[in-house]
């Protein structure tokens, strides 16, 4: 595995699986009296936040505490940066105060790419711009293959604005390493002109592709973008592309309904859906954390030689046998 | 008196030629060993290529008002480096260029800092803000004798002050020069709108934003009769615009930049902002179309788009990055590379484009561009074609680092710089 964990395209299939199994241990953690492991004692996480997400930090900082590592959360708002601090200062500042790792979450596309030049570390993307948020797809597929069994040949179905999506890049990338098979569906004014060149399929049409769906992942979609004439109205958006109880009955009986949030709801789901035994949105929260602990340990604390041979609690049975997942 | 022998150059990669300069003048071509006069200094130029004085139609000196990142005698020392003898300076200054005092001020210091003839290129809108015409008269009458006017940097988006400004200069034989980029079509755009801002996610920058207004411009320039000058070509359907415009006998011009004729989009996927230039880099068929629309006349000339920035500008995040590259130092070498080394031009064609036509546009024909003959103005570059050597930043002259072509491997090196007979480059160093 790469040093940093920046684009989900940078991933190997083994990566990518190594990721998930670990995951997968590490899930089981949480079910333990005490659910901390000292694989990372001593070493320092620092979650560098220059957009306001408290979901993604929270996840992040339990995954790193839960490793028994060092957390320094440093926001955008109220330090430095608000007074004009370039992104490279504060890399060097990171740097000297021996950050091994630095979570990155940042407006700019490629803010971690610089980031990268300028640290030591280990650098993983929480998401920039509208390029990746690469854990998120791995938390999507972590859920994905718990609840389907494989992703091998899994049809997966992402609507929205994918032109201005980190999530559905990722997703679209790693999925595509993984063997499933994606299909975008959007308004054309909201996916990229050179979408032809991206290894999964396009639809304008949403209820014709749900009967051929294992996997619908519903985007978030902002009302600024009607301003931009991306759409008309958030009315006509949510008939032509949104998910409501009469299109998820289109669905396969085991298909599930994804949303990496926040969500809308009324605009791209309704409240049913996203409520209902089919959504995993719930779940998805929960998995990040056993992801991101997976991530943080495999660029930080050594091989894929699995969690448990770092000295869990006693008695912990040391490298489990191999998942038997079909992937 | 003021006299050099250059002995046994190539003049226009043809045979080997003895050249006598006198007081400013080339006094003398003769072949090789066989010069009549045999006075003053002597330089032995077995090998190299006598061209003359390269013209740049597109050069920001950032002099007044951004001195950290150029100033008229480091952007005119670079120019000497490249080859040039005389450069255009974009209007975009703090004061911007738009009354006849502030293009006096740059003409005198490009007088004073005597690397290069500096002609300043006056702003087409008061403070480039595209609502009200600039004192083009003025300009036209000050000392400086502005003949192109410019908003480069922003388009002259609105149509009819456009037109207006195309018909106004007429009265003076001006061209206006006009920065193509639709405004709407590219808020916040920040790289070629294709596969590579799809997958990087950066805000697209779609090549029809350039080729709407040179389409709709050479229309203009048709209705009213006036001249059109494009500068910084960079789709392949630009060029076709201006391949039909041209065929309609329009008077319509174009440049292409050194970097457009070498580097695509694909430079960008690691985020650097070093490649981050507006216009945008486009693909690989852009490019191979803008060489043949050089290469066949099409497309007059190379205009470098030397755009110097300070280190903080270009060390940063992609989307808060300035636009623009470094290029008088680079230019000869990377067109020598992208049309020469190619095949796709000789050095005949080589000094047609990049010094002979960019004079013509620039209405500097008469001291400028000039053939290398005897009674001309002794405006020349020797160059070696022959080294391969990688790009350092850190041995230019600009203030500012920001090549595109830092650690590139590229051919040849400009030797010497004379302008009218007084050299600005020997041995491949700055004089004085």
């Amino acid at each position: 595995m790469n040093r940093h964990l920046i684009s989900a395209a940078d991933l190997s299939l083994a990566d990518a699986i190594s990721i998930l199994d670990t995951a997968e241990e590490l899930a089981r953690l949480a079910e333990r009296p005490i659910p901390k492991l000292p694989t990372l004692r001593g070493r320092t996480v620092v979650n560098l936040f220059y957009e306001d997400s408290t979901r993604t930090r929270i996840s992040f900082e339990a995954a790193a505490k839960r490793l028994s590592a060092d957390v320094i959360n440093f926001s955008a708002k109220g330090s430095s940066v608000a007074k004009g601090e370039s992104l490279k200062d504060t890399a060097l500042t990171l740097q000297a105060m021996g950050a091994d790792a630095v979570v990155i979450r940042h407006n700019a596309s490629g803010a971690p790419h610089r980031l990268a030049e300028w640290v030591r570390g280990s650098v993983v993307n929480a998401g920039d711009g509208t390029h990746e948020h690469p854990t998120q797809a791995l938390l999507d597929a972590f859920t994905m293959r718990r609840r389907l069994g494989r992703l091998s040949g899994l049809r997966v179905t992402i609507v929205g604005d994918i032109l201005h999506s980190r999530v559905a890049r990722s997703n679209v990338w790693l999925l595509h390493t993984l063997g499933a098979q994606v299909t975008l569906v959007a308004p054309p004014t909201l996916l990229p002109v050179a979408i032809g060149t991206w290894p999964c399929a396009v639809s304008y049409d949403f209820s014709s592709v749900l009967p051929a769906s294992d996997v619908v992942m519903m985007l978030r979609v902002q009302h600024e973008r009607m301003a931009q004439a991306y759409f008309p109205s958030v009315r006509e958006y949510s008939r032509r592309y949104g998910l409501d109880g009469d299109r998820m009955a289109l669905l396969p009986p085991h298909a599930i309904v994804m949303h990496p949030g926040p969500m809308n709801r009324g605009v791209e789901i309704t409240a049913d859906v996203a409520d209902s035994a089919r959504s995993t949105i719930v779940e998805q929260v929960a998995n990040g954390v056993a992801v991101r602990m997976a991530v943080l340990y495999l660029l930080l604390g050594g091989g894929p030689g699995g969690p448990g041979m770092a000295g869990g609690p006693a008695g912990q049975a040391a490298m489990p046998e191999p998942a038997g997942v079909a992937l | 008196m003021n006299a050099w022998l250059i002995r046994g150059a190539r003049v226009l990669g043809a045979d080997p030629t003895d050249i006598t300069i006198e007081d400013g003048l080339i006094t003398e071509l003769a072949p090789a060993g066989r010069a009549t006069k045999v006075a003053g200094q002597v330089i032995d130029a077995d090998g190299l290529i006598a061209l003359p004085g390269l013209v740049d139609l597109h050069t920001h000196l950032r002099e007044p008002g951004r001195e950290d990142a150029e100033t008229v005698a480091s952007g005119t020392a670079a120019a000497a480096l490249g080859g040039y003898t005389v450069v255009h300076a974009m209007a975009n200054t703090d004061p911007v260029a738009d009354t006849a005092g502030v293009v006096e001020q740059v003409w005198r210091l490009g007088r004073e800092a005597g690397y290069a003839d500096v002609q300043p290129v006056g702003a087409v809108t008061a403070g480039l803000k595209g609502t009200q015409l600039a004192e083009l008269g003025a300009m036209a009458e000050s000392a400086a004798q502005v003949r192109m006017f410019s908003d480069d940097g922003q388009c002259v988006s609105d149509a009819t002050l456009m037109r207006r400004a195309l018909e106004y200069v007429k009265a003076f034989d001006g061209v206006i020069a006009q920065h193509a980029q639709e405004p709407r079509l590219t808020q916040g755009a920040q790289l070629n709108e294709g596969e590579m801002s799809a997958r990087l996610g950066l805000t697209g920058w779609p090549a029809v934003a350039e080729e709407a207004i040179v389409a709709r411009d050479c229309l203009l320039a048709d209705h009213v009769g006036a001249a059109l000058h494009i500068c910084h070509v960079s789709t392949a359907g630009s060029v076709e615009i201006i391949r039909w415009a041209k065929s309609k006998g329009w008077r319509v011009t174009a440049e292409v930049t050194p970097h457009h004729l070498l580097l695509t989009d694909q430079l960008a996927a690691g985020y650097d902002p070093v490649y981050k230039v507006n216009p945008p880099l486009r693909t690989a068929a852009d490019v191979a179309a803008l060489r043949e629309g050089l290469a066949d006349g099409t497309i007059d000339c190379v205009a470098t788009d030397h755009a110097p920035h300070p280190a903080e500008s270009k060390e940063t995040e992609w989307s808060i990055a300035a636009f623009g590259m470094t290029g008088l130092e680079t230019a000869l070498r990377a067109v020598h590379e992208a049309m020469v080394t190619t095949g796709l031009i000789d050095w005949a064609e080589l000094a047609d484009r990049m010094s002979r036509r960019p004079a013509a546009i620039g209405r500097l024909a008469r001291t400028h561009g000039r053939p290398l003959a005897a009674g001309e103005p002794a405006s020349l570059v020797l160059y070696d074609q022959a080294p391969v050597t990688a790009v350092d930043p850190a041995a230019h002259a600009s203030r500012s680092r920001n090549t595109p072509f830092a650690g590139i491997k590229l051919p040849g090196q400009v030797i010497a710089t004379f302008l009218r007979g007084t050299p600005t480059v020997l041995q491949g160093r700055l004089c004085r």
